[in-house]
């Protein structure tokens, strides 16, 4: 429950205006809440004098059974009306509608955004049931603070079973704070998801840089939480007769309650293209491409198969490529269609970030080099002589036709 | 300014192997060793401190005793001083429960504290979750994925420069506040012997469960709200087409073949 220590209250009202449920109010001259309370805590993170607490207690099993629907965060790309969920977002609303047959429960999307008007019935096609539209102006840009405090309101209304978001940049970065204000468990970057015999989500993660896996259940609290690493399970097949519910979730924020200010942004042309996330083939280079001006046989191959160029950690290091081109544990996890390694040994922080794509050929001088386990096909040779004698090959067969 | 700089022991990830009959890790010969994100982390601090002059830096981690060694080595980093948050009580913290935990011990031991800076995330679990959580139980903003910390010319705000997935974007926010760093333009120092002689005159508080005041139920495994229930190895790979030592022309003709024959190319 809220706990109000009327000796620290300064009155200043920040927390009434910052309620998403007008759950507080002023009764001779001193802070009071009503039922309407569902302890999102809104009010603790914006109050300055920490005049405000909650007390959360473990929920007993039939509390725990009535957290029902599989929600996913959408999070969103792209402006103004041309608005799109990510990629992940529609993956994970393909792995959702599954684990929600499974529960016999409702998918719900969640949509945080500014007051565009886009069609969210359209989600319907990718398997929602339901969308829960937050539409807000502090929500046209993403901010910790303010999505935070709205994904705290959405669970503690709507008390889902399941909550998943995707494991991108912004979703690690607000998940755990939502996960921490509720008092959630919370697993990351999980692989794959199930629901066992008692109903509860099987969280698959790897671990120690991929060297082993490990299965976690959260079993005290609901919402189970979890975020989910892009590109591991398909984008759902789209079936054109399925609307969504749309339904308008009130959101109250103000601008007090975001504590972070965006001052600059620069976006690399590089990236601008194609992300290497969305690539349906991938030329990745690592340090057997030996120099940068190396690099150009693979962009050459990369342009011909209209795909694009990535890299390994060493060769971002080295300041080779950009950051956002790099593939692996400390950079983006892909699943393109075709995925060539190029001059790289396949260390294992490499490796989980791309052994879900659908054909891998590995070239490389060492033949004990561990990215030909998981090849489909493998060359032992110098990729430095094959590739341009490989680009030209292409080349005059395209211009045979 | 007190910047605080969490800081965990890691195993060298890239030597464990998981047996195959038990399905658990084969820790021996394994060699600990502090995160490379946390180093990063002492790093960004120490600069601030060499701008700003009249800074405190103090690491602190939640671990078992022979935690202490990475904090020998933060203060061989430049960490002034240092705290080891260990009990028994802790064994088995998931993310949420060691946050509570640290956040705890920051408030108990350094409640004048400005700056938080911790690693994005461990080379172990990778989760990048606790930092977040700190934040959110300490009530401060944070910053994650930073590559740049710069404090402002009023001295008032931090400005950090964070890696998204199309590019950078800069960030600021007032103190207190959390930042979550990786390498950016870092160059990891390699500390001099004076550094190591040094280390050694630094005191390193310990912090045990009592001081905390924290109920048992909420420390360690019992404080966890997510429990493992399997390890287990990853699987291995399908069949592999293995082209040994070719000419180069053979190779390209190879793969051209795989290509079409796979429908990359007509």
């Amino acid at each position: 429950m809220l706990t109000i220590d009327h000796q620290l209250c300064a009155a200043c009202k920040l927390c009434l205006n910052n309620c998403p449920f007008g759950a507080l109010y002023f009764e001779n001259d001193e802070l009071k809440v009503n039922d309407l309370c569902t302890l999102c805590g809104a009010c603790v993170n914006i109050c300055r004098f920490h005049a405000l607490h909650i007390e959360r207690k473990q929920a007993s099993q039939e509390e725990l059974a009535s957290y029902q629907g599989v929600y996913i965060w959408m999070e969103l790309e792209g402006e103004g009306t041309s608005i799109k969920p990510k990629k992940v977002a529609l993956e994970l609303l393909g792995k959702g509608r599954l684990l929600a047959d499974q529960l016999g429960q409702d998918l719900v999307a969640v949509v945080l955004a500014g007051q565009n008007q886009v069609d969210w019935q359209e989600l319907g096609r990718y398997g929602a049931d339901r969308v829960i539209l937050c539409q807000h102006d502090l929500l046209e840009t993403y901010s910790t603070d303010g999505y935070t405090q709205v994904m705290c309101a959405v669970i503690t209304s709507k008390k889902p079973a399941v909550v998943l978001y995707g494991a991108t940049p912004h979703g690690r970065d607000f998940a755990p704070r939502v996960a921490a204000r509720l008092r959630l468990g919370l697993t990351a970057d999980c692989t794959s998801l199930e629901i066992d015999e008692e109903k509860q989500l099987v969280q698959t993660r790897p671990a120690f840089g991929g060297n082993i896996m490990a299965s976690i259940i959260t079993p005290y609290n609901r919402p189970q939480t979890a975020t989910v690493r892009p590109n591991v399970f398909p984008t759902p097949p789209l079936d054109e007769t399925r609307r969504a519910v749309v339904e308008s979730f009130p959101v109250t924020l103000n601008k007090a309650a975001i504590r972070t200010r965006v001052v600059e942004t620069q976006f690399l042309d590089e990236s601008s293209q194609t992300s290497i996330e969305d690539a349906r083939v991938i030329v990745a280079g690592g340090r057997g491409c030996q120099k940068a001006a190396n690099l150009e046989a693979l962009r050459q191959l990369a342009s011909r198969l209209g795909g694009v160029m990535a890299g390994t950690r060493p060769i971002v290091e080295q300041g080779w490529i950009p950051h956002t081109l790099q593939v692996g544990q400390s950079g983006t996890t892909v699943g393109p269609e075709l995925y060539i390694a190029v001059g790289i040994s396949g260390a294992i922080q490499h490796v989980v970030g791309m052994s879900s794509s659908k054909t891998i050929i590995a070239i490389n001088k060492d033949p004990e080099a561990p990215i030909f386990k998981i090849a489909d096909l493998g060359i032992v040779g110098d990729a430095l002589e094959i590739l341009p004698i490989l680009n030209s090959l292409i080349g005059e067969q395209e211009t045979r036709q | 300014m007190k910047i605080v700089v969490c800081v965990k022991q890691v195993p060298e990830v890239t030597n464990v192997q998981v047996d195959p009959v038990t399905g658990t890790l084969k820790r021996e010969g394994v060699k600990s060793i502090l995160n490379p994100f946390c180093e990063y982390a002492l790093d960004h601090a120490v600069r601030i401190a060499q701008a700003l002059g009249n800074t405190e830096i103090i690491a602190i981690t939640m671990g078992p005793p022979q935690a202490r060694d990475v904090l020998l080595r933060s203060m061989e980093l430049g960490a002034d001083r240092s705290i080891l948050v260990t009990d028994r009580k802790f064994a088995g913290a998931d993310t949420w429960a060691t946050a509570f935990t640290l956040a705890s011990a920051i408030r108990f031991a350094i409640p004048d504290f400005d700056l938080v800076i911790v690693g994005k995330q461990a080379i172990d679990g990778d989760t990048a979750q606790v930092g977040p959580e700190i934040a959110e139980i300490l009530g401060l903003p944070q910053i994650t994925y930073g590559i740049e910390v710069v404090v402002t010319s009023s001295g008032r705000h931090i400005r950090v420069k964070r890696e998204v997935e199309r590019g950078y974007e800069v960030i600021q926010a007032a103190f207190p506040v959390l930042v979550t760093v990786s390498k950016g333009e870092v160059v990891r120092r390699a500390p001099s012997f004076q550094d190591v002689l040094d280390a050694r005159k630094k005191p390193v508080q310990i912090i045990t469960a009592a001081e905390l005041q924290i109920p048992e139920q909420e420390l360690g495994l019992k404080g966890s709200f997510t429990q493992v229930v399997k390890v287990f190895p990853p699987m291995e790979k399908k069949s592999t087409r293995i082209v040994e030592s070719p000419e180069a022309a053979d190779a390209a003709h190879e793969i051209m073949a795989f290509l079409q024959e796979r429908h990359f190319l007509p």
